[in-house]
This record gives structure tokens, sequence and C-alpha cells, in this order.
């Protein structure tokens, strides 16, 4: 690990102004994924600005009826509000289905946001990655990708985002909140908010230096049966496979988001109008245009099977 | 004392702390995090330094330049080792593959190729990170399957004896006639140790005297390797490791931690202490290889088999071992025609070497699938066409009995306990809401070595016992049966013994591995025993043979003495060791297991989920049935690991494991396992030691990844014979979905 300096912020537009006036600065919240990637020096920041005092850890309606996250509350606390589990019920489930209960006790709701992914390769300094090191080519193209996308990929990265509480947040139309270093504020759809790798993959959403999220906001509750089914190599402490977020209503029709298949929760709003006719309907919709390795080729026909399970699930 | 007839009566026999479900007695310590593992060895020297271990970065290839400057001016560093200090490898220690350290050759990824040591963890760590290393590449083999067409044969026997093939009889004419027939071909992937400590030492140098305090299971080979390694005369090496937070054979052997930790103590003149860091543990040290296996069956229509083939392809570094995946089949069924065979490839891969029942563990994963397969398609129950060929001889050589062989008795109790009668012999036939369920078994078998193992124990002023071996604990609960050994043998309460293992200043023991442990290092202890009781007879003026030591007294006819008084003028020490005669090469020693296992698999996502457990096992007289089950549900979820998730990714093209740490290399967590159970039929053999026990701590893996294999196709209709069953490689023809 390289030696880094730290200092803790008071108030949000000090800790973005922080952030972006030194370069080589990054925000500390929970530092369950950070401190990790420090310790392999896969992130070698040489100045943390920890964001624990800011206060953005509550839990709030909004004026729409709808639910703004502070980027501070914790996954568990997330997870455990009696509104969440109430009206949002698919954020809870896919909230409780990462990692473990004391990770999610110290991990944020910004932080889980802006998870790195799990990509062998990132995690081997030896390695090429062109999203470790940008121009060093990529090791997961013709090497180990079982893991790794099927869609929205690049032939710079075939990374997927890790993140489970993302798959829930981006079916349920979320925005992020932010401020910048000069005091302005700004909302990105949670659809806009996760990139695609193309030719820079080192850019995993469209966060600007110094840019701190304040909150998470939620629009108002949509009804219907929320289900969270995320599938693994084994029944727990894993990343996905394949994740499927979903909100069933009573008459079959709903909406799908996946995980563990892209760069950023998959979902293709133009093809959930087929949730009526089935999940092969719904699938050959969202995954048009994918393209799996021979390693991962199997994740398009799980995802299908996931989908039609959790629709199953949601006619009882 | 020579072991050479079957043991008679003997105090062991008493059973009053022998055979009694047991605490460990270093479970407490454990718990509250009292028993210190290498790396949190405070005390024992002072001024400790900070290792840190750099590793290849390529897997094959020599070293062209490395620059050492930075790290040696970075803040903290007190010193930095390069192996290009040493122009060749430093000696190669007992079993070792490849070398550990020194020279500029690079054979495998991750090999150690530079140590830094500093004031702090974090120093050390930073420093590391500025070496600058230029490699040459060179072309590596890192494919099984690409080299496994021209792999030469791995001859078995030796000299004259040594052959390409094994044969028994015509294998090639009784399979062509035989009415039923099977034919596979299946994989094992390569599989890691993945134990909870990684690799640690401290070492400390006073003079030319040498100290490791290390997580070792083998101190004596430790103590051999090293001396070798650093050119240092054995008696100026102490090993000491009390403590070993799991090994599963990764820990057999000498590894890098020990030999840097060494360097780099004498090179800063001071202790110095390393744990190697977790990614580097599996490319730097050993795994248990892969495997390509055929197997070939021939039976008659009522299930006896006539013809057997088995052979096995894996890969090792150049002078490495194959994996022996066809050990247990020359042993398990007797068919008048079989053939046999290994071969071993040379890839550039890291070392492959033992794992916990290395060769049984996946020659049975295929084995007894492959019977799986065949009791199906000669429409027999799998129980009874195990039993229908049970032999209780050696089928290699019919004039050498089993000592015991109670597998069919296992097969039948765990068939009943189990609910067996309840399998649908068709598969997918039993769903329940999205569920479908299975049910599976297997044989488990595994020998029980013999092997010489001595200790000491000591009679204190106080009454007290001291038992002292270099034998090792490695969470397995050696420290409780050793002290249920000497209280038995002594006659007093388990608490008035303290055991003190892992110390190479003690007498030399069976050490940890191969299921070898118990067994030896307790009959070492029942000799030493046996050597006290004889002085304490002498020192009280009884005749030894009828003394009888109970309730912390020594009694013959109507006079009783407390022990204590034996070492009123100084305590009392008997050491001797156990050594084998030819009883144990004349009877095959081995112990037998019927695992049975019902599975659930998501129809729609094709996910396993294990439902119950059971083992049934004969392995002798059991020590203490509490850490005996422990050893075996243990296996059991190191079992359900090789079926359903563990397997090394290998890099064809940068020639190395890509998921190298514990969160990529998946084992099974805790909702993983199920309700687990294990019955021991527990009949002392006489012919194995006088403690009449085998070994246990490996049995319990053997033959329970097939048990889950032919569960999941019970359950689906799908044959996967490529281990791990993952989902995806019966998702596609898993049964339609409603
Ligand atoms: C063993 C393990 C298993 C896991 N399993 C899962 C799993 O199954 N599913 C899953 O979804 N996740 C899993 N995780 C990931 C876990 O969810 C994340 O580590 C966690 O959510 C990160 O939150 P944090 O607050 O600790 O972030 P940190 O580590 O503190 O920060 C992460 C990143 O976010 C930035 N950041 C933090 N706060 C802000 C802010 N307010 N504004 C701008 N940038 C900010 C930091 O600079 C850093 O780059 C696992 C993690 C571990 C270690
Ligand atoms: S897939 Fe992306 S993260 Fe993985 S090695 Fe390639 S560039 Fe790096």
């Amino acid at each position: 690990m390289k030696s880094f300096t730290y200092e803790r912020a008071k108030t949000p537009a000090q800790a973005a102004a922080a952030v972006a006036k030194q370069q080589g600065a990054k925000f500390l919240a929970g530092g369950t994924n950070l401190l990790d990637l420090m310790k392999l020096e896969i992130e070698t920041p040489t100045h943390l600005v920890d964001v624990q005092d800011l206060k953005l850890d509550r839990i709030e309606r909004t004026d729409e009826g709808g639910l703004r996250i502070g980027a501070l509350v914790t996954n568990t606390a997330l997870a455990a509000d009696a509104t969440v589990r109430r009206d949002y019920g698919v954020l809870t489930r896919a909230i409780v289905a990462g990692a473990s209960g004391q990770l999610r006790n110290k991990a944020t709701t910004a932080g889980n946001l802006l998870q790195r992914t799990r990509c062998p390769y990132f995690y081997d300094t030896n390695q090429p990655c062109n999203k470790r090191k940008p121009g060093t080519g990529c090791a997961a193209i013709g090497g180990f990708s079982r893991q790794l996308a099927v869609i929205g990929s690049s032939d710079h990265c075939i990374a997927t985002y890790p993140s489970d509480m993302a798959v829930a947040m981006r079916l349920l139309d979320a925005t992020v909140e932010t401020v910048k270093a000069d005091g302005k504020t700004r909302s990105i759809a949670m659809a806009d908010f996760h990139r695609l790798p193309g030719d820079t993959p080192e850019r995993d959403n469209e966060l600007e230096r110094g840019e701190l999220i304040t909150a998470v906001t939620l629009p108002r509750p949509i009804g219907g049966t929320h289900l969270y089914h995320k599938v693994r190599d084994r029944a727990s402490y894993a990343f996905a496979l394949v994740s499927v977020a979903a909100v069933i209503q009573k008459d079959g029709s709903g909406r799908a988001a996946f995980g563990g298949v892209a760069a950023r929760p998959w979902r293709v709003e133009a093809a959930e109008a087929a949730m009526t006719q089935g999940a092969r309907a719904v699938a050959s919709g969202v995954f048009a245009g994918a393209k799996p390795t021979e390693e991962n080729q199997f994740k398009i026909l799980l995802a299908e099977r996931t989908l039609a399970s959790v629709m199953a699930q949601a006619k009882g | 004392m020579k072991f050479e007839t079957p043991a008679t009566q003997n105090p062991i026999d008493q059973m009053k702390v022998i055979g009694r479900a047991t605490d460990r007695i270093d479970g407490p310590l454990k718990t509250t995090g009292m028993a210190p593992y290498a790396y949190e060895r405070h005390d024992v020297a002072s001024g400790q330094a900070y290792g840190y271990i750099v590793g290849a970065a390529i897997a094959k290839g020599r070293i062209t330049t490395m620059d050492t400057s930075r790290a040696k001016a970075a803040p903290g560093v007190l010193t930095v080792l390069s192996t290009l200090d040493h122009d060749k490898p430093l000696p190669l220690g007992m079993m070792n593959i490849a070398h550990l350290y020194g020279g500029a050759e690079i054979a495998h990824y991750h090999q150690a190729i530079a140590f830094v040591v500093a004031e702090t963890f974090e120093q050390a760590r930073a420093a590391a990170s500025l070496i600058q290393t230029e490699y040459a590449r060179d072309k590596g083999r890192f494919d099984l399957a690409a080299a496994a067409p021209s792999a030469p044969y791995e001859p078995s026997g030796s000299g004259a004896d040594a052959k390409d093939i094994e044969r028994v009889g015509d294998f090639a004419a009784a399979y062509a006639a035989a009415p039923v027939t099977i034919d596979q071909r299946y994989t094992t992937p390569g599989e890691s140790h993945a134990m909870m400590e990684p690799f640690a030492t401290i070492a400390g140098w006073e003079s030319e005297k040498l100290t490791i305090w290390t997580s070792n299971q083998m101190i004596a080979w430790n103590k051999g390797s090293l001396a070798k390694a650093l050119s240092l005369k054995p008696e100026n090496i102490r090993v000491d490791s009390p403590y070993i937070g799991g090994g599963f054979g990764g820990k057999l052997f000498l590894r890098a931690d020990a030999v840097l930790a060494a360097l780099g103590a004498k090179a800063c003149g001071r202790p110095v202490k390393v744990a190697m860091q977790r990614p580097l543990m599996i490319n730097n040290a050993t795994h248990r290889p892969a495997t390509i296996q055929r197997i070939q069956l021939g039976a008659t229509k009522d299930g006896k088999l006539t013809a057997i083939h088995h052979s096995s392809t894996s890969s090792n570094l150049p002078d490495g071992k194959p994996e022996t995946a066809i050990a247990q089949t020359k042993m398990l069924y007797a068919a008048p025609n079989r053939e046999y065979w290994l071969k071993l490839a040379v890839t550039d891969l890291p070392e492959g070497n033992a794992m916990r029942a290395p060769g049984e563990a996946p020659g049975l994963m295929v084995l007894e699938m492959a019977m799986d397969e065949l009791a199906e398609k000669l429409g027999m129950d799998p129980v009874e066409l195990r039993v229908v060929n049970d032999t209780q001889v050696d089928p290699g050589d019919p004039s050498r009995p089993f000592s015991q062989r109670h597998l069919v008795e296992c097969l039948r109790t765990g068939a009943e306990k189990f609910g067996w009668s309840r399998r649908h012999a068709k598969p997918a036939q039993v769903r329940e809401g999205k569920w479908l369920i299975g049910m599976g078994m297997a044989v488990g078998f595994r020998d029980s070595p013999n092997t010489k193992s001595a200790a000491r124990i000591r009679l204190e002023k106080t009454g007290r016992l001291t038992v002292e071996t270099d034998m090792t604990d490695i969470g397995t609960g050696t420290y409780t049966i050793m002290a249920q050994t000497a209280a038995e043998m002594m006659g007093v309460p388990i608490d008035h013994v303290k055991v003190i293992l892992g110390d190479s200043d003690f007498p030399v023991s069976a050490g940890s591995g191969g299921q070898w442990g118990a067994n030896n290092a307790t009959s070492g202890l029942y000799a030493a025993c046996v050597k006290l009781r004889e002085q304490v007879a002498q020192q009280l003026g009884f005749n030894a043979a009828d003394a009888i030591f109970a309730d912390g007294k020594v009694s013959a006819g109507n006079r009783s003495v407390p022990l204590a008084d034996a070492a009123r003028s100084g305590p009392l020490t008997g050491e001797d060791g156990i050594d084998y005669g030819d009883i144990v090469k004349k009877n095959q020693l081995s112990t037998f297991a019927g695992h049975f296992v019902e599975v659930a698999v998501d129809a729609y996502t094709g996910e396993t989920r294990i439902r119950r457990m059971l083992a049934v096992c004969d392995a002798g007289r059991i020590l203490n049935p509490k850490s005996a089950r422990s050893q075996v549900i243990g296996a059991m979820v190191m079992g359900a690991g090789a079926a359903m998730m563990e397997e090394l990714a290998v890099d064809k093209r940068f020639g190395y494991f890509v998921n190298h740490d514990l969160a990529s290399y998946e084992v099974p967590v805790h909702a993983d396992i199920p309700h687990q159970e294990v019955i021991f039929l527990d009949y002392p053999d006489d012919k194995s030691s006088p403690m009449k026990a085998k070994g246990i701590g490996e049995l319990g893996l053997c033959g329970v990844g097939a048990a889950i294999a032919n569960a999941i196709y019970n359950a689906t209709g799908v044959r996967v014979r490529d281990y791990p069953i993952t989902l995806d490689k019966h998702l596609e023809k898993l049964p339609a979905i409603a």
C-alpha cells in the first residue's frame, strides 16, 4: 500500500472541494471496497477524504411521495428500513443477497454504487487490464471469463459490475444526487449512471472528479410483488453469476433488471412489454445483441430461466 | 516397541477414557483466541521485523534484471533479498518438486523472487511494490488436455518390476465378452487446500542456531528440509509448531515462508516474521493436480464385475509425481480381468502434490460415478452392486486379507438409516415445487498407513503427566487423543495430562498427513507409557505385569499406592516409539465408508442444494467419537466443495491459476451444508496397532463427491462427468419447466 494522507470533511461541499483540488484524492466511506483495493495496490490514492461526518445517513420521504436515501445510509440500515421493506421490497432483498452481515454494517449506499468490478484479472496487478491500467490490454478476453459480461462489453473490457443493490435501484428508476466542488448539484438517472466500457473502461460511471454522491432517491412506490433472485456457484457469500430483480403486478405485467451480465445493471424497458408472454419473450429482447464468450454464454439461458422462476414465484 | 503380532488385551481396552466423546482440550484456547498461531507468537523472540514476499509475475522464463534500490531506500526497510543473490536455486527440501527460492529461472507463477523486511508490515508491503523486475518469458506448457495425448506412462513398481500397464487376466477379451459394459471419460479439476491459516513463520538466530516458529504438519521433514535448503546442520535447527490453522497436505513440506524468514532474519540480525499473502498462496505452493480419467467396466447380468479398466492422466512440473487416482480401484472391487495405468504430462503450472486423500479423492469421484452408471445400466440397486462385488482380500494379491473390512455393513446400515429404499431408481422422478429431488450413494475407501512414531511421557512429582512429541495437531484433535491415551494407560483423569506437541526437540512422531497421525502417534505414546509403567512399578516395588493403574493409584493384590509416590524422588520418564513388523504388510489395513446424500436441484436455475448427508464409517476403534466426527463432517464439506464448486481456473496463455484468493476460489459456506450425520461401526482392529485404531481424517472425503454427483444425476437425469458440477453444465438439459 502506498502512503497517503487523510482528512475528515465536515460538509458535502467541503468534501467535494477537497477531492477535486488534489490529484489522486478519493472519498472514503465504509472502506470495505476501497481499502481492499488499496492493500492490493489496485487503487493508489494519495489522499483520502473521509465522508462519515457528513450527516448523510438519513432516509426521508420526498415531496413526491418517494424516498430519499442518504449516501451514508448503511446497507444494513437500508435493508431493514420499514418503509423500504414495505414499499420497495426488491431493494431489501437485493441488499441482503450481497456480501455478509458484517460487511453490510459498514458498507454505505454510495460506496456500494461505486464498488469496482470483480474481474479476476483486475485483481492481479501482474496482468494487463484496461480498467486498472488504461492501454495495457484486457487479459480477460480470451482468458477466464466465466463470471464476466455477456452484453454491453467492448473489445477493451468485458467486466461486469457486481452490485446487487444497484440492480434493484435500476429497476425502481432511482436517481443519484450529487454535489460538485463548486457546490453545484445534479441528478443522474440510475439508467445513465454506470457507463459501458467502450474504449474507456477505466471510467465506471459518469461522476466527475470530486463529485460527491449525497443521496439516492426513489420515486413513488409502484406496488406489485418484489423479488430478487441471485444465482451463484454457492449458496451464499459470492457474487452473482446472474441475478434478476423484478416487480410483477397481479396481471403479470411488470419490470425486470439483470445483474451479473454487464458493466451496469441491465434493463431494457422496451422488452418489459412482453412480461405477460413469459420469460423467453422478455429475455430475447433484453439480450438481443449479446456477445457472450464461450465460457459464459450459459448466462443468457440462466437469466431467462431465473426470470421464469421469479415469474412463477410471483404467481404464487 | 515393535508391533509384530495382533494386539491382545491391553489397558486401552478398558475404554474408560479412550472411546469416550471428549471435548478438545485445546478448544477453549482456540475459541478465546489464546492459542497462538505462528504469526501471533509475539513473545518468543523480541524485536520481530516484518517480511513481505514478492512473487514472480510470469509463469516460465527467467529474470533478466531486478532493481531493488528504491525498495532498499524506502522508509523502515531493514533488508531486501533478491533471488538473484543466489546464482542457483537453494537445494530442494524433502518431497518438494519446485525450488522455493534462488536463481534467475522462473518455473511457475508467483515463485518467490524477493523478500522485503521492514519495521512494519505496511512498510514492507509498500517497499515491495518499488522493486522493478524484468523478465524474459519462455513459452510454457499450461494445458493438461493438450499435453495428455502425448504424455508418457508413469510406470508402477520400480526397477525390473516396473510396468507401464498393470494387468491381471485379459481385460480386453473380458470387456468384449461382458454382457453389460460402460466406458466413460471423466475429468477432475485442480483444487487448492485453501486452509484458513496461511503459511507463516517467525525465524530467529542465536549465533549459528536457527529457530523457526512455524505452521507445519511434519516437523521432522520440515527440519531436515530446512537444513538442506540452508546448508545447515540439522542439530542447529529447531522447529516449533504447536498450533496449525489447517493444512490439508499443503503444509506437509517446507515452504518459502520458512526459508525467507530464516534468510531475512540472518540478513538483518533480527527475528523476522512473515505470513504469505493470500493471493500468493495458490500459485506459490502446491495444489491437487487435475486429472483426465477413463473407466471401462464389464459385468455379468447379475452385476459381477468381470473387467475393470481405470486410467488417469495428470500433469506436473518436470520430476513431479502423478495424482494416483487409480489407487483405490486396485483394492476396492475384485474382477478377474483388470488393467490400470497412469500417465504423467509435463506442464509449467505450479507444483502438484498431496492434498487430503491424494489419489483417492479424485479417483473415487470418478470410480464411484462409473459404478452408479453401471448400476443403472444393469437395472440394479447401486448399493447391491457394491455388495455383490465386495472382496475380503486384496484383489492384487489374494494371499493378503484385509485386516478387517466391514464395507457391506457400512452400506447396509447406511441404506437403512438414510431411507435409501425411498429412492427412485429412475432419475428425475421426484419433484417438490420447483425442486428436483435425488438421492445418491458411493463407497469411501482409504488406506490406513502404519508408520513409526515416538513419544515421551514424564510423571512429575505432583503426580501429573507431561507428554512430549513432535506430533502435530492440525486442528484434528491430536492433543485430546494423546491426553486420552496417557490417561487411560496411567490410570489418571484426562486433566492430569499435559500434552506438548510440535517441537522438533521432542521425539520424532508420525506427524499429520495421509490419515496416519492418530493411530500411529497414540501407539507411539502407548509404547512410551508402557515404559513409564515399568519404571513406576519398579519404583513402587510392583511387578509391572500385575500392576493395575487406575484412579491415580497403582495396585496389585491388596496393596495400593498413589501413582505420584513413584516420582517422589524425582520425575520418571518413559520414552519409546512404535515400529511395525510384517503384520501390517501381510494384512491390508484400510478404512471404509458408505456415503449417502440427498440433493435438491432448482429446476429453473440448476442450482444444487444438498439436503442431507450420512457417512457410515469403518475405521477401527474410534478413539474420540467427538473429534472423529468433526474430522468426518469436515471432510464431507470438502467433498461437497469438490463436487459442486471447487476448481482452480487455468489461464492457458499466462500459465497460472486465475482464481487465486478466497473470494474467487469458492469453497462451501455454511449455507451450503445441511444436516450431516456420521455413524461409526467402531470395530477395534487388533492387526492395526496396540490402539486397535485406524485413520479417519481422510476417509470422510473419499467417495462423498461421487455420492453428491450421483444424487444430482438421480435428481435431474443429466449426467455430468466433468467436476465440479456447476449449474452451467446441466442447465440446458434440465427437464422442461412447466
Ligand atoms: C467479501 C466481500 C463480499 C462482497 N459481496 C458482495 C455481494 O455479494 N454483492 C454486492 O453487491 N456487494 C458485495 N460486496 C461489496 C460491498 O457491497 C461493497 O464493498 C460496499 O458496498 C462498498 O461500500 P463502502 O461504503 O464500504 O465503500 P468504500 O469502500 O468506502 O468506497 C467505495 C468507493 O466509493 C467511493 N465513495 C464512497 N462514498 C462516496 C460518496 N458519497 N460519493 C462519491 N464517492 C464515494 C470511494 O471513493 C470508493 O471509490 C462485497 C464485499 C466484500 C469485501
Ligand atoms: S475485463 Fe475489464 S477489468 Fe477485466 S481484465 Fe479486461 S479490462 Fe480489466
